[in-house]
């Protein structure tokens, strides 16, 4: 039974975005976590931290987000875990953007003038001291405007979550899609939603990156 | 003022050798230096004096010879190198200062976190050592807002904060402009007067002339010469050293 695309239908869509923006939270939140890591590691003096950090890194930016999904989906079928998209699109997200976030923060670590490291050591600092209270508070400087342009592509990247069954905006969409057959409007709004979202985290990440770069010629 | 005992040595360094891959930056390099005693390197640019004194705090680690500082072996990767550094203050070309840290934090910072001082007795010795180098109403500020001059005095009493032993200055005035030197260098002075014992990598000869015991000509990672201020300006031995005190004259 074919039903005409409505008013209800853009509320359920809406009632949707909790889900993107929750998805997104939870891979963010640990790709944060993971992606400090990774950055860490890549820094490190250790050489096969390094190696290590890095194909983890040559693996995520080498093969598709989509894929990244199947294969940790499929894969926790095969462990022996029951199926759960939430708990598959969660993982693989946050695996995704450790990689991301610590390619980037990696970055971040090495623009702070090795100067600064010097200094510190000279000074009897050792690592964690030289890190907590040296190196990351003038990285993390550097890294808020590349991160926030990082999460625009992380929410729309949640978007692919409805491939393997997470109901999130882009998956309500196919659903109210599957009831009214009215793809264009449908999907128009599904995208209009996304923009909102994403347009005013755009807009912080180029402004702060005027920001910074006035900053730093300064 | 020196020290009325015996010369009691602070810095031992034995046959000395460094590779940068194949490039031999220090080469059977010895230097002993008494405590109190005031030492000033020079030498063409890449003679690795740099180089020499940022292996005393293993800043650059040697690959052969041995170093004892205060009657601390340095071994490669040993926990001596935290002593060591402890009790060693080092100044750099660029001053790397913290630039996220008010100019009292960054003096703070190291006691708190290394000596693990009470707060109020870290904020009481840094506010001591900012007015030593004159500057103790800048505390506040951040580095960015400090002229050169001033920055360099602050690394200087940020090192200092440390209570250390040995002072060692890569280049302190060479990042300054012309009329910032004079500050600098004053605050050096004062310091070489209390009786700190310093190893100083400058081109700066009035300095040399007016506090070294010791200067030291470096050329290709060797020490080349060595001697008082007046004999090594007066009656240089080496024709190195002649062609290179002719150039920077």
């Amino acid at each position: 039974m074919i039903r005409p695309f409505g008013f209800n239908d853009i509320i359920l869509i809406a009632e949707a975005i909790r889900w993107t923006l929750a998805l997104s939270a939870i891979a963010f939140a640990g790709g944060a976590v993971g992606g400090l890591l990774i950055a860490l590691a890549r820094t490190s003096d250790t050489r096969w931290l390094r190696t290590a950090s890095m194909l983890f890194i040559r693996l995520f930016q080498g093969t598709p987000l989509l894929m990244q999904l199947f294969l940790v989906f499929f894969g926790m079928n095969i462990f022996g875990l029951p199926i759960n998209p939430w708990l598959a699109a969660s993982l693989a997200l946050t695996l995704h953007a450790s990689a991301f976030l610590g390619e980037i923060w990696r970055g971040c670590i090495e623009a702070v003038p090795l100067g600064q490291r010097e200094a510190a050591t000279a000074l009897g600092l050792h690592y964690y001291d030289r890190m907590t209270s040296v190196i990351l508070p003038q990285a993390a400087r550097i890294s808020v405007a590349p991160t926030v342009g990082f999460l625009v592509q992380l929410i729309k990247g949640t978007s692919l979550a409805s491939i393997i069954g997470f109901t999130e905006l882009t998956r309500t969409g196919q659903i109210v899609n599957n009831a009214t057959f009215s793809p264009f409007q449908v999907f128009g709004t599904v995208a209009v939603f996304y923009f909102i979202l994403c347009w005013p985290l755009s807009l912080t990440a180029r402004r702060m990156e005027i920001r910074f770069s006035r900053a730093t010629t300064r | 003022m020196t020290t009325a005992t015996a010369p009691e040595t602070s810095i031992v360094m034995q046959d000395i050798n460094k590779w940068y891959g194949a490039y031999h930056a220090l080469r059977n390099v010895n230097l002993n230096v008494r405590r109190g005693e005031r030492i000033v390197i020079c030498g063409p640019s890449g003679s690795g004096k740099s180089t020499l004194i940022r292996t005393i705090n293993q800043l650059e680690p040697i690959q052969e010879g041995k170093i004892v500082v205060d009657g601390i072996e340095l071994t490669a990767g040993g926990h001596n190198v935290d002593e060591v550094r402890r009790d060693v203050g080092m100044v750099f070309q660029q001053f790397n200062l913290f630039p996220h840290l008010t100019i009292l934090q960054n003096c703070m910072l190291a006691p708190l976190k290394v000596r693990k001082i009470p707060k109020a007795e870290a904020e009481a010795t840094a506010r001591k050592f900012l007015t030593r180098v004159r500057i103790p109403e800048q505390a506040d500020k951040y580095p960015a807002q400090l002229s050169g001059g001033q920055q360099q005095r602050v690394a200087i009493a940020r090192a200092l904060c440390m209570q250390p032993r040995i002072m060692l200055f890569d280049e302190p005035t060479s990042a300054l402009d012309p009329e910032m030197v004079k500050e600098v260098l004053d605050t050096m002075v004062d310091l070489a007067k209390e009786g700190m014992t310093m190893l100083c990598v400058t081109h700066e000869m009035g300095f040399a002339r007016a506090v070294a015991d010791r200067v030291i000509f470096m050329d290709q990672g060797q020490i080349i010469e060595e001697g008082s201020p007046e004999a090594f300006f007066g009656n240089p031995q080496n024709e190195r050293t002649r062609a290179f005190l002719k150039q920077i004259h």
